[in-house]
């Protein structure tokens, strides 16, 4: 049984290591990009929706209810980023279930011992992906706030001279944001790596029928998780581009409700 | 003794007691919950759900450091 907590070197090209699991990025994005320039030159968007352009209408609208719940004027904005960011990661999660992906490879032979080399290996299964989303999904808060607040409110947040008590405040809401980004990405890394792990185990242990049923799992882990990791985003988000006066008013709100119950 | 053979189990295993207590914690709340008001079922299993990854993830960072000290 071999597990790898880093994704394995599969060429190099230009001196840029091409890992299994941006091979499996690519790919993904590759799918991504092919859907996107179909549905544009080949469907007609009509009136009355064909098959696909229902899906797709139906996937659109499903995103806008749950982002307007949270952001309600700011949801039109936010929909295709936070919408990528789902689609994105659930793909990447679920490639890694696709039969082949981590078991098709090539053994390697290096100083002393040989080592099997899969050619797809699970994006999100990888620390660098996740890494990697999680700093763009930190910026495009910081971009959101800036753009929402005005870059003086936005920086007053990190950096306010008004009292010591609230320059330390200052202090650690920088470290808050460092924070945001390690826990993101070792949430969707650790998740999707433990639940590769799990299946490898399972099959080692029985090989009949009960794999199956943690597939399901792994299924449902990965829709959550991505769910997750747009969810906070949005939330970091719609908090960052309201501000202080934001948060009384929004805790103001809540003593009214709570006076009225 | 091995330390080394010990530590990950460890690892798991005291990193695993509060996320379990708080995810019990959680779904002894949203049953309640859901037991005073059952219309309100959908939505109560919905943030249940997300609420209960969020205290998974707590134990899955051990998982991820015992799987370091286990294959690293």
């Amino acid at each position: 049984m071999h597990i790898s907590i880093a994704a394995e070197p599969l060429f190099s090209f230009l001196g840029l290591q091409i890992t299994n699991s941006l091979l499996t990025s690519w790919l993904v994005t590759l799918i991504f990009v092919i859907f996107a320039i179909y549905f544009h030159f080949r469907v007609d968007v009509k009136m009355i929706p064909g098959k696909l352009q229902n899906f797709v209408e139906l996937i659109v609208s499903g995103f806008d209810g749950l982002i307007r719940d949270v952001a309600d004027e700011k949801a039109e904005e936010l929909l295709p980023i936070l919408a990528t960011f789902f689609l994105y990661i659930l793909f990447l999660n679920w490639f890694g279930l696709v039969p082949g992906v981590g078991s098709i490879g090539f053994t390697e032979i290096t100083h002393h011992e040989e080592i099997f080399v899969p050619i797809f290996r699970g994006g999100t299964a990888d620390l660098n992906t996740t890494l990697a989303l999680a700093i763009f999904s930190i910026i495009s808060v910081q971009v959101y706030g800036i753009k929402y607040l005005g870059f003086k409110n936005f920086i007053k947040k990190y950096i306010d001279l008004s009292s010591p008590i609230n320059f330390f405040v200052g202090i650690l809401e920088v470290f808050s944001e460092f924070s945001k980004i390690i826990s993101f990405s070792f949430r969707l890394f650790g998740n999707v790596f433990a639940g590769e792990v799990l299946l490898t185990v399972m099959i080692f242990l029985i090989p009949f029928v009960l794999p199956a049923v943690f597939y399901g799992l792994e299924l449902f882990v990965g829709l959550i998780q991505a769910l997750i990791f747009m969810m906070l985003t949005l939330v970091f988000i719609s908090a960052a581009s309201e501000g202080h006066d934001g948060g009384h008013e929004a805790d103001h709100e809540l003593k009214e409700v709570a006076e009225v119950s | 003794m091995d330390l080394a053979a010990i530590a990950p189990g460890l690892t798991i295993a005291i990193g695993g007691i509060m996320p379990a207590y708080a995810i019990g914690k959680m779904a002894a709340k949203a049953m309640e919950a859901i037991g005073r008001n059952p219309e309100a079922a959908g939505p109560i299993r919905t943030t249940l759900i997300l609420a209960i990854a969020f205290a998974e993830a707590i134990a899955i960072y051990s998982l991820v450091i015992a799987l370091i000290l286990k294959f690293v």
